[in-house]
């Protein structure tokens, strides 16, 4: 796909201020092919910055990964610009079968984790429904050159005219980026992948799937640790399903995970070897005024992130994202209404399968904002302490070149405003359900179906 | 092999310029074209005969041509780094001796910091042997700038492998690069990752080996406690096993301030894993600690272990029960045995997790030697009878197989009674990897429980495997015969088991006659000649007829097998023309054996 990239860059040379209906963040590059008809492997499934922010890597419905990374200089300069640009682009995973159940597998790319930089080269963890593989990105920028029995171009040298031993002497050359698959975790889980999470013991991760939980040492494919197991001895008595897991940032013991009920559970490694009781559950009591058929679906959690601190822990539902003090079980300390006008909708959502969408979120580098996704290609970023939010759109068609993002007000009934658009004009096929947030910049990336954008915030 | 005893003070390669060409520089060539092969496995041949390489090149121009190469070969594939790794720890004659055997430790650097741990390590393992080569002088020039360069990289890959380097210079190094070297591993101790930390925690009980005893009280303590307390259960209960090493350096008076406070809190970690450590470590900590420490303070931490909440923490406690009772004071063993470790052993034979009761059975009849008789009888007797009767097989299992121990001290017939339901029952069990264990242990069964007993009870369990519907089971059953006959004897054998045996030629199931087939081969060489000529080998001709073909070709096996103990003439008159016959079978397979046997047998 990236073959056809077509990159979308801005120049940002006058920038007007912050004016009404004007947000601060303004378009930076949009990636992929520009194009209605979109084919299914080119979907974009993943998307996440690596943890000192210089690389960015997406995967897709095709078992692609591509990476991209930020240009030098405009790291450098404080006012300058997020450039990224293609670095290594490589298959992850294949398409496969299992001749035991007659089930396939598919390709598609369910999340992409990085891991702490050990080297010159950078690692991440892929993985689609059943396998999770380690990848190596490195660079060469030298061969090595000179036979004794052929030339360089591969012509055979005859024997005869060997007098002396010529030892290879490497020469530097063009810079190659290659990306060598390391490890792969295959055969521990039963059902779908939906998370992995690298400890901060650097050593282990961990991978779910809807029943179970499992501990991996990155040097060791051979073996993993059950640590949380909810099958049911009789799986007609099960009620919940893990949709997301998450290692806490900082304690090497503690990881959460999400369920299908809308509750999160904290568990320490520290207390027994499985984990089956938790130590903390997260779970709000729902209110009995609001309570209908959709209740359980829109209250499944579709993500869980820890914050960069450690205090805090987010989670996003169909509605709502909720931020929790991990000191405070009963109650999120802050919730945000992502698209509350959809609570009129859900049954034409559940009819086209809208409210099964898992919709990501994600933290700003000091914690201070977070971000998450909506429909008609809308994303929406909550300022914790203004208690400010916004709504912006991902085009490449509205957004004149370099100019501030208009934020976007979706209100019931007819068009009113121009920065204004009614519930039932929304485009629910356009959606954005990936995001990431750089590490330390004001840089966000984020995936509608099959491109890529990155927008950055104008520095005040 | 790499280590290399020829020294050529010659280089083959000089010796070899001044012919135009030399057909003894072919293969060498070849060799070093193919260090850069696309094929891995050619390219990791070529770095596994590297001493040929540089060899032929000579000392030389393997320093300033080979190894600046080699210092560059990071990118390869994670067996070739681990090869070269390896041949360069014995390298040093190849460059030209102790002299310069510096020039090996820039593609050992390099090597250092790779992602790979196993290279990493290797690398290490190869600088640590090196470094004995190095002159005082050159450590201090070459080696130790070397080790600072690693500990100070930006990356924790060459951090972690400076941890290993440490023990190794500072010996042989001056006093101020001392001071510098405990200052570099104190850094470590502290760094951001936990990586580094971890492998500072690793090496610290080899460091402390080396370090003057005042500068272990100054230093490692206070390092060894921060480690131990570390944020990270990961690096804590790496601490556990430095502290192991610790208590043997300190004289017995500072233990108690020094060592102690840090093991007790480990011991009562909040992390199961560093509380599993300890019971691991149980019996190294013991021996390091002495007896008055272990009396006052093992005893009680032992008790806990085994009370454990974790099943993980207790099955490592209960593996350490026998030996942690053997190595107690004499004076006060018993008494500590029966009033404070056996309470618990109690406990655990009724342990809800299946891992402790086996860890437990592993080591539980290890204590009859321990206690003697009488307390054997009256206190583990029972602890053994109700373990026999555990629901899980592995228990009954893992008790069986240390019967040996009981027998020496009280006799096994106090357990007989209880033993053969036991027997019995895992001889039937389901699944057949519990059968086949029961198997293994039949002969030393048979042999502690005599023959009278074995004829009466556990026989026909034995001859019950051999029509067994696992093909693993009827195998195993197979080799338990002959290792029964060698115990009981031939003669035992003839009146015993043989007429089952060849009774089963007559089944109807093509199986079960092969089996004879197999007992036959099996048990000839251990019931000599007579009884193979007498009674076995009509049979075998019997078989010869046998409709089914591979019941004909096992024939044609057989009778090579149990060839070497018939005399010749019986191998002539009798075996050849029915070896002959089956050669002319009109099934391929009976045609091959029985020409195998043929030639082998030298009957042609």
């Amino acid at each position: 796909m990236w073959s056809l990239c077509w990159t979308y860059s801005l120049n940002l040379s006058s920038v007007p201020g912050d004016g009404e209906g004007q947000s601060r963040w303004c378009l930076s590059q949009v990636k992929g092919a520009i194009d209605d008809d979109v084919a299914e492997a080119d979907i974009i499934s993943a998307v996440e910055f690596s943890h000192s922010g210089e690389l960015l890597a997406t995967g897709d419905r095709g078992g692609r990964i591509v990476i991209f990374q930020q240009e030098q200089e405009s790291k450098n300069l404080p006012q300058g610009r997020a450039e990224y640009n293609v670095y290594s682009t490589f298959q992850s995973h294949e398409p496969e079968f299992d001749y035991l159940k007659s089930l396939e597998i598919e390709e598609k790319i369910n999340k992409i984790r990085w891991l702490p930089q050990k080297n010159a080269a950078h690692f991440l963890l892929s993985t689609n429904d059943k396998t999770v593989k380690l990848w190596k990105i490195s660079e060469r920028d030298k061969r090595p050159e000179g036979y004794n029995l052929k030339e360089e171009d591969g012509r055979y040298r005859h024997p005869s005219s060997l007098t002396t031993l010529r030892v290879p002497v490497f020469q530097p050359m063009d810079l190659m980026v290659e990306a060598s698959p390391r490890r792969v975790y295959a055969n521990a889980h039963t059902y779908h992948i939906n998370s992995i999470s690298v400890n901060s013991d650097n050593e282990t991760y961990l991978s779910a799937d809807d029943l179970r939980i499992n501990l991996w040492h990155l040097d060791f494919t051979d073996r993993s640790f059950n640590i949380v197991d909810i099958k049911p001895a009789n799986m007609e008595e099960l009620t919940e399903v893990i949709t997301a897991s998450e290692f806490h940032p900082l304690q090497c013991n503690t990881f959460v995970y999400g369920s299908s009920k809308g509750s999160v559970r904290l568990c320490d490694m520290r207390a027994s070897a499985l984990c089956d009781q938790h130590s903390k559950l997260f779970e709000e009591p729902e209110d009995p005024s609001t309570r209908s058929f959709f209740s359980e679906i829109i209250s499944s959690i579709s993500d869980v992130k820890f914050s960069h601190s450690g205090r805090y822990m987010m989670t996003r539902d169909y509605l709502t994202l909720k931020i929790w003090d991990l000191h405070m079980e009963s109650r999120p300390v802050e919730t945000y209404q992502v698209h509350g006008y959809l609570r009129s909708k859900l049954c034409s959502l559940y009819e086209n399968d809208c409210i099964f969408d898992k919709f990501e979120c994600c933290w700003r580098g000091d914690d201070s904002e977070v971000m998450t996704g909506s429909y008609n290609n809308f994303f929406r970023m909550f300022d914790r302490d203004a208690q400010r939010d916004v709504t912006l759109e991902a085009s490449w068609e509205n957004g004149s070149p370099g100019c501030s993002l208009k934020t976007w007000r979706v209100c019931a009934g007819s068009r009113r405003k121009r920065s204004e658009i009614g519930v039932d004009c929304l485009d629910f096929s356009r959606k954005i359900l990936y995001t990431s947030w750089h590490p330390q910049d004001s840089i966000v990336a984020l995936a509608t179906v099959n491109n890529l954008y990155i927008f950055q915030e104008k520095p005040n | 092999s790499c280590s290399c005893t020829v020294v050529s003070k010659q280089p083959l390669a000089s010796k070899m310029a001044g012919a135009d060409s030399d057909d003894s520089l072919y293969p060498i060539a070849v060799l070093i074209d193919e260090l850069r092969n696309e094929d891995v496995q050619l390219r990791l041949n070529s770095i596994k005969k590297l001493s040929t390489i540089a060899l032929a090149l000579g000392v030389e121009r393997t320093r300033t041509e080979l190894l600046p190469f080699l210092t560059d070969t990071i990118y390869d594939e994670d067996e070739v780094l681990l090869a070269l790794a390896e041949q360069l720890g014995n390298f040093t004659m190849l460059v030209g001796g102790p002299e310069y055997v510096h020039c090996l430790l820039p593609p050992l650097e390099s090597l250092a910091t790779v992602e790979e741990t196993v290279v990493r390590d290797k690398a290490v393992e190869s600088l640590r042997k090196i470094s004995h080569e190095h002159s005082p002088v050159d450590l201090e020039v070459h080696f130790e700038p070397l080790v600072k360069r690693l500990a100070s990289g930006d990356w924790f890959t060459s951090r972690t492998s400076a941890c290993g380097l440490f023990s190794v210079c500072y010996p042989r190094v001056s006093s101020t690069v001392k001071a510098e070297i405990r200052q570099h591993f104190r850094t470590l101790c502290s760094d951001d990752t936990p990586m580094v930390r971890r492998a500072a925690a690793s090496k610290l009980g080899e460091f402390a080996k080396v370090l003057e005893l005042e500068y272990v009280k100054s230093d490692i303590i206070s390092l060894f406690t921060a480690l131990a307390s570390d944020e990270q259960d990961s690096v804590r209960l790496l601490a556990v096993e430095a502290g192991v090493s610790i208590a043997t350096l300190l004289p017995q008076e500072d233990l108690e301030a020094l060592v102690m406070p840090t093991l007790r809190q480990a011991a009562e970690d909040k992390s199961w894993r560093v509380r599993y450590m300890v019971a691991d470590k149980f019996s190294d900590l013991q021996k390091a600690v002495g007896p008055e420490i272990t009396k006052n303070d093992l005893v009680p931490a032992f008790q806990n272990l085994l009370k454990d909440c974790e099943a993980e923490v207790r099955a490592a406690a209960a593996n350490k029960v026998k030996e942690f009772c053997e190595n107690l004071p004499e004076d006060s063993r018993e008494t500590i045995i029966m009033t404070h470790i056996l309470p618990c052993v109690k406990e655990l034979v009724s342990d809800t997790n299946q891992h402790v009761k086996s860890a437990l059975a592993s080591v539980i009849m290890g204590l009859s030697t321990i206690l003697g008789k009488d307390n054997t009888i009256e206190h583990l007797l029972p602890l053994f009878l109700a373990q026999l009767k555990d629901e899980c097989p592995e228990v009954r299992l893992n008790i069986i197989s240390n019967l040996d121990c009981v027998n020496e001290v009280i006799g096994i017939r106090q357990l007989s009674q209880s033993l053969l339901p036991a027997i019995v029952e895992l001889a039937e069990d389901a699944k057949w990897r519990v059968r086949l264990a029961i198997i293994e242990y039949m002969p030393l069964l048979a042999g502690q429980l005599g023959v009278e007993f074995f004829d009466e009870k556990l026989n026909s369990l034995c001859m019950a495997w051999l029509v067994d519907h696992v093909y693993a089971i009827r195998e195993a059953a197979t080799c338990n015969l002959m290792k029964l006959v060698e115990k009981f004897g031939a003669e035992w054998a003839q009146n015993t088991i043989v007429p089952k045996v060849l009774g089963m030629a007559n089944d109807p199931n093509y199986l079960h006659r092969m089996t004879t087939l197999f007992c036959i081969n099996a048990l000839s060489e251990v019931c000599g000649q007579e009884i193979t000529t007498k009674h076995m080998l009509p049979v075998v001709f019997k078989m010869s007829n046998d409709q089914v073909a591979n019941v004909r070709f096992n024939v044609a096996k057989s009778l090579q097998k149990i060839g070497p103990v018939l005399d010749s003439n019986c191998l002539q008159t009798e075996v050849k023309p029915v070896l002959e016959k089956l050669a002319s079978d009109q099934d391929m397979d009976v045609k091959y054996f029985a020409q195998e046997a043929i030639s082998v047998l030298s009957l042609a």
